[in-house]
C-alpha cells in the first residue's frame, strides 16, 4: 500500500504512447473520419454519417454488391486453397525423409517458393501461363486444351489457385514436418509392436501430434489468403471481368482507382473487423483445444453433485490418480 | 509363451563388415527359458538395449539367429513376433481412452469385438486400471501410463515375451516400488517370459530370478542374484554388483596362496595352472574382509574414512596404489590410521585377465 509516488515513470512510457499514436491510432482514426464523409476532391469533405456502411452491407447498391461479391469470392478462394494445401502439406511432410542429406535437399527445395517475393511469384505465373510465350499455356494449348486465363474465368481461377498452392504448400509442409520430427521413435516402435497399419499409425500418432502445428498452419494460410492481393493482381488484374477480384483488389480499385475515400475507408474498416473476428475465433479455438480435453476427463468422475467448478480442487488431487 | 534361444547373435550398427571389436553386441549364444524373469543389467552403452531391440525385432541382427520355441524368427517383423515391449518413456495414444489404448493391438489384429472387450476388462482389472478405462489416457500420471503401455502388451493372449526397456526411469521412487511388485505379481500370475533392461542393480536383483550382466557388448555372466554376488565370473560383475563393489587387487598367486606386497593371503583352493603372462588379480567382497588392529602377518592398509550405512559400516582404505573397502566391526577404531586386513579365504576369488579361475579343491 505504501507505494512511493513518483510520476517520473510516465516519461518512460511516453515514447511508446507516441509511437503507437502516430503509427496506429492516428491513421486508424483518419480512416474512421474518412468513412463518415464524402469527398469530391479539392480537399472538400461532406458529412455522410453511417451512410457508406449502410450501402456496404446492402447488396442492391453498387458498393454493397461489389463488396459482398468480392467477399464471397475471397471466402471461396480461402476454402479451396485450405482444402488443397493442408492435406497436400501433410502428405508432403509424411513422405519427406527423416534423416540423411536428403533432408537438407528437401528443406531447401520446399523453402524456395517461400523466399520469392509476392509480385515475382505473380509475374512468374503470369508469363508461365501465357498461351503465346508461356511454357504452361503453350503446352496446354498445344495438346488440345483450350486454356487462356485472360479470357476464361475458370482458367483464371485455376491459375490463381495453382499459383497459391505452389507458393504456400511448403509452409504447411514445413510446419507439419516440424511436428512429425518431434515424435519420439518409441511411438513408432510401440505402434509396430502393437501391429498398427500405416493408416492406424497416422491416425493414432502422427495426426494427434501434428494437431497444434496444423491449427497454426490453417490460421496462417487462412489469414494470408483472405488478405491476398499482389499475386492475383499481377496475374489477372482481377479479371476476366470481376471474376478474380478479391476484397483487397476491390478496395484498391475504390480507393486509388476511383478516389472514393469515404467508401474505401468504410470498406477497409469492415474488412479489418472481419479479420479481427476470425483471428479471435481461431485464437479461442487454439487455446481451448488443450483445455477441452482436460475438462472432458475431469468431469467424468464427478458424478456426485458438483457445487461449482471453481471450488473443487480437482487439480490438487490429480497427481495421486492412477496409484490405485 | 516361448523359449527364446539366441544362436551366435551379434549386431553392429556399422554393418556386418565392421571390425569385431566395434560391434555393439558381440556374439552371444544363450537360452531364455519359458516363464523366466530375466534382467539385463549393465551400464549405459553396454549393448543391453541393442540386445532387447534385436529380440523384439526393431533391429535386425547383423549375424546369428533368434529362435522362439526352436522356430527361426530372425527375418520376421516386429508385428509377427508376438512380443510386447515397454519403453523407457510411456507411449500413449493421446486421442484414445485408456480402454481404447488397451484394445488397440487387438483391433489392429482384427480380433472380434466381444473378445476385445473381454480381454480389455481382464487386463484393466489385472493392472488396477478399471476406474480409468473410459478416460482419456493423456491426463494420467506417468506410472499409470506405463501400466497402459504394459497392458497393451499383455492384452494379447499369444504374447511370447514381455520386454522392458528401463520402464521405471520416469516414475517417482515410491511408486517404483509398487510398480515393480506389480510386475513380479503379474509374472507369477501369467507365466510370461519377461526380460527387463536396467542399469540399476537393485531393480535387477529384486525383479529377476536370472540376471544377465552385460559389459562392453558382451554377456559376462548370467545367473541368480546369489551367484552373481558370491561368485562373479568377471571382475566387472564383482565391481558392478554390490555396494560397495568387489575389491579387485593385483596379486601373485601360487598354489593355495596369494601374495600382495610380500604378504600372504590364504586361499581355499589351489591355483597351479594359471595362464602365464595373464594379469592375475584377486577379488573379494568388502563383506568378507574385516579391518582389525594391525598385527604381524596381516596386510596393513591405511584407513581413509569409515562409511556408516546404518546396519553395517565399511572402512575405505588404501593399500599402496589400490583402494579397497572392508567391513568395519562395531567399536573398531584405528589409533594411527592403520589397520590390519583379515580375509575370509572361502570368499577370495582369483581372476586371470578379468575372468574367474576355478581352483582345484
Amino acid at each position: 500500500m505504501d507505494k512511493t509516488i513518483n510520476q517520473k515513470a510516465w516519461f518512460l512510457v511516453l515514447p511508446v504512447f507516441l509511437v503507437v499514436a502516430f503509427s496506429a491510432v492516428l491513421p486508424l482514426m483518419t480512416v474512421v473520419n474518412y468513412s463518415m464523409q464524402d469527398t469530391f476532391g479539392n480537399n472538400q469533405f461532406f458529412w455522410n454519417g453511417v451512410g457508406w456502411f449502410k450501402e456496404l452491407l446492402d447488396p442492391s447498391t453498387d458498393l454493397g454488391g461489389r463488396f459482398l461479391a468480392s467477399l464471397g469470392r475471397n471466402l471461396f478462394f480461402s476454402l479451396v486453397i485450405l482444402a488443397i494445401e493442408v492435406p497436400l502439406g501433410i502428405v508432403v511432410a509424411l513422405s519427406m525423409p527423416r534423416e540423411g542429406w536428403t533432408v537438407a535437399a528437401c528443406l531447401i527445395i520446399l523453402a524456395l517458393p517461400l523466399l520469392i517475393p509476392w509480385n515475382v511469384v505473380g509475374t512468374i505465373w503470369q508469363i508461365f501461363g501465357r498461351p503465346d510465350i508461356g511454357l504452361l499455356g503453350y503446352v496446354l494449348n498445344a495438346i488440345g486444351i483450350d486454356y487462356n486465363y485472360v479470357s476464361n474465368e475458370v482458367d483464371a481461377w485455376v491459375t490463381v489457385i495453382v499459383m497459391d498452392v505452389w507458393h504456400w504448400t511448403s509452409l504447411v509442409a514445413l510446419l507439419c514436418y516440424a511436428g512429425l520430427k518431434s515424435i519420439p521413435d518409441a511411438y513408432y516402435q510401440a505402434a509396430q509392436i502393437d501391429g498398427a497399419s500405416r493408416w492406424a499409425v497416422f491416425k493414432a500418432i502422427q495426426l494427434p501430434k501434428m494437431n497444434r502445428v496444423l491449427l497454426i498452419a490453417v490460421l496462417l494460410r487462412f489469414m494470408d489468403s483472405f488478405m491476398i492481393y499482389t499475386e492475383p493482381f499481377v496475374v489477372t488484374g482481377g479479371g476476366p471481368g470481376n471474376s478474380t477480384t478479391f476484397v483487397s483488389i476491390e478496395l484498391v480499385k475504390i480507393a486509388l482507382g476511383q478516389f472514393d475515400l469515404g467508401k474505401a475507408a468504410a470498406l477497409s474498416l469492415v474488412y479489418n473487423l472481419i479479420i479481427l473476428i476470425v483471428c479471435w475465433i481461431f485464437y479461442t479455438v487454439m487455446t481451448n483445444a488443450g483445455v477441452e480435453r482436460k475438462v472432458q476427463v475431469e468431469s467424468k468422475p464427478a458424478v456426485e453433485p458438483k457445487p461449482s467448478a471453481g471450488l473443487v480442487p480437482v487439480p490438487a488431487l490429480k497427481p495421486k490418480e492412477g496409484v490405485a | 509363451m516361448a523359449r527364446i534361444d539366441l544362436v551366435d547373435l551379434a549386431h553392429s550398427y556399422g554393418g556386418n563388415d565392421a571390425p569385431p571389436e566395434t560391434f555393439a553386441l558381440k556374439p552371444v549364444t544363450m537360452t531364455w527359458r519359458q516363464g523366466g524373469a530375466y534382467a539385463l543389467l549393465g551400464p549405459s552403452g553396454c549393448g543391453k538395449t541393442t540386445l532387447l531391440n534385436v529380440i523384439s525385432g526393431i533391429i535386425t541382427p547383423s549375424r546369428g539367429k533368434i529362435l522362439f520355441d526352436n522356430k527361426d524368427i530372425t527375418p520376421l517383423s516386429t508385428q509377427k513376433r508376438n512380443i510386447a515391449q515397454v519403453f523407457q518413456f510411456p507411449v500413449i495414444y493421446d486421442t484414445m481412452t485408456v480402454g481404447q489404448n488397451l484394445a488397440f493391438p487387438l483391433k489392429n489384429r482384427g480380433v472380434p469385438k466381444a473378445e476385445i472387450d473381454k480381454r480389455v476388462a481382464e487386463i484393466g482389472r489385472l493392472l488396477d486400471l478399471e476406474p480409468y478405462l473410459n478416460r482419456k489416457a493423456t491426463r494420467l500420471t506417468a506410472d499409470a501410463k506405463q501400466k497402459i503401455s504394459l497392458g497393451r502388451g499383455l492384452v494379447r493372449s499369444d504374447v511370447a515375451a514381455v520386454l522392458f526397456d528401463e520402464p521405471l526411469t520416469v516414475i517417482d521412487p515410491e511408486l517404483k516400488w509398487q510398480l515393480r511388485s506389480k510386475l513380479k505379481a503379474l509374472h507369477r500370475e501369467l507365466d510370461l517370459t519377461m526380460i527387463y533392461v536396467t542399469h540399476d542393480q537393485t531393480e535387477a536383483l529384486t525383479f529377476a530370478d536370472t540376471v544377465v550382466v552385460m559389459h562392453d557388448g558382451r554377456v559376462v555372466q548370467s545367473g541368480t542374484p546369489a551367484e552373481l554376488f558370491d561368485k562373479p565370473a568377471h571382475t566387472f560383475v564383482g565391481y558392478f554388483i554390490g555396494s560397495p563393489g568387489m575389491n579387485i587387487l593385483p596379486a601373485e598367486v601360487r598354489g593355495r596362496e596369494a601374495r600382495i606386497g610380500g604378504h600372504v593371503i590364504a586361499l581355499n583352493r589351489a591355483y597351479d595352472n594359471l595362464p602365464s603372462g595373464a594379469k592375475i588379480e584377486i577379488g573379494v567382497r568388502p563383506e568378507f574382509v574385516e579391518v582389525v588392529a594391525p598385527a604381524l602377518g596381516l596386510l596393513t592398509a591405511r584407513i581413509e574414512r569409515i562409511d556408516d550405512l546404518g546396519r553395517i559400516r565399511f572402512a575405505r582404505a588404501r593399500l599402496g596404489d589400490a583402494k579397497l573397502a572392508a567391513r568395519s566391526p562395531a567399536g573398531f577404531t584405528s589409533a594411527d590410521g592403520n589397520a590390519g586386513l583379515k580375509f575370509d579365504p572361502s570368499h577370495v576369488h582369483v581372476y586371470a585377465d578379468s575372468l574367474l579361475v576355478e581352483g582345484a579343491a
